[in-house]
């Protein structure tokens, strides 16, 4: 009975164990999408195939911090990333941006492309050439006598001596 | 039409020669956007006095070197003899840019401390490892937040700038300066830069 009734003492006593209601884990989650989603595509330096959204390098961790705040203070997504390039340079951009040194890296793959059509394109037309040489008389006959069963005999071309 | 059998060779060679190059580059060494821009303004508490401060506008007409470094930097450790064998030779006056001496340390919960801690944890940790491994610098100033760091565009500790009379970066070496680098390419740009007017 004992054992019973301090069950039921513990069990009513465990909603008073269970604090208040869990706070969000950050104060504005519009902001901190935001921050996300910008955070995302810059590379982190220390550790280059992560962004700083994903790498939990100091550097990141700092930089995530400077993104928050300016964001904070009213500042474009243009303008803080602005900010990154003029520190890191382009290199801190996933998406490089399109200016001189970059156009056979956005243009590269389109030229390559264009290339392989045309180059496809002739190959083709030369092909149609090549292969419209009609039968001679002699060749059409045999293919003829083929068709309809009969037993192959060789082309006087193919004969030897 | 002869030698068509020899374009996959040359193609393949072609590969080779870009890829052999690739391999000599450094990815770690991204080229700063900062070379030949002026050098962010800043103005730091200095570590033999917090109350004095150094500003950029302090080190106008000479040319100098910031070199950036911690305690805890374990390549620092490696260039500070290099650093203080310089400093013997009084050819060019050597910044130290302290960076994120206490919040740097993975070892330490900085958030625990609060500024003043912060701030007298760091000046306690940064003036024994000078005391222990010499002190090559003209002055250190302390960057306890890494804010200035950013703005220098700095990712990896060591790394060692070089700015002209008039407040322009002129050089940026990443990682830790050796003996080699300092003779072939710091100190020759050093005797240009001090030419000029």
């Amino acid at each position: 009975m004992l054992k019973r009734s301090l069950l039921i003492l513990c069990l009513g006593l465990a909603p008073l164990a269970q604090g208040g209601q869990a706070s969000p884990a950050v104060a504005d989650p519009a902001l901190e999408a935001r921050v996300l989603k910008l955070s995302e595509v810059l590379r982190c330096l220390v550790c280059q195939n992560q962004s700083i959204a994903e790498s939990n390098a100091e550097l990141a961790q700092d930089l995530r911090a400077q993104v928050r705040e300016q964001l904070a203070s009213g500042k474009s997504e243009g303008e803080v990333v602005d900010y990154m390039v003029a520190r890191y340079g382009d290199f801190v951009l996933y998406q490089p941006p399109v200016k001189g040194i970059t156009v056979l890296l956005w243009g590269g793959p389109a030229a390559l492309l264009a290339a392989g059509l045309i180059g496809l394109g002739l190959r083709l037309r030369t092909r149609r050439r090549e292969s419209a040489a009609a039968l001679s008389l002699e060749e059409h006959a045999r293919a003829q006598a083929l068709l309809q069963g009969e037993t192959p005999t060789a082309l006087e071309s193919e004969k030897h001596p | 039409m002869k030698a068509k059998f020899l374009i996959p060779l040359v193609l393949f060679l072609l590969l080779v020669g870009f890829l052999a190059f690739g391999l000599k580059l450094n990815p770690r060494e991204v080229p700063s956007p900062l070379i030949d821009k002026p050098a962010p303004a800043f103005s730091l508490p200095q570590l033999t006095d917090p109350q004095r401060k150094l500003a950029l506008a302090d080190m106008r007409g000479q040319v100098w070197l910031l070199n950036v470094w911690a305690s805890w930097c374990v390549a620092c450790r490696q260039e500070h003899p290099v650093l203080v064998a310089l400093a013997r030779q009084n050819l060019v006056p050597v910044v130290g840019l302290n960076y994120k001496e206490v919040r740097g340390d993975g070892a330490i919960d900085s958030r625990k401390l609060d500024a003043s801690q912060e701030l007298a944890l760091a000046l306690e940790r940064a003036r024994a490892w000078l005391g222990s491994h010499g002190d090559p610098y003209f002055t250190s100033v302390l960057d306890l937040d890494g804010r200035v760091g950013i703005d220098f565009g700095v990712y990896g500790v060591p790394e060692t700038f070089l700015i002209d009379k008039k407040g322009v970066i002129r050089l940026k070496h990443i990682g830790p300066v050796t003996s080699e680098v300092l003779r072939d390419v710091i100190l020759p740009k050093v005797a240009a830069l001090q030419g000029e007017v």
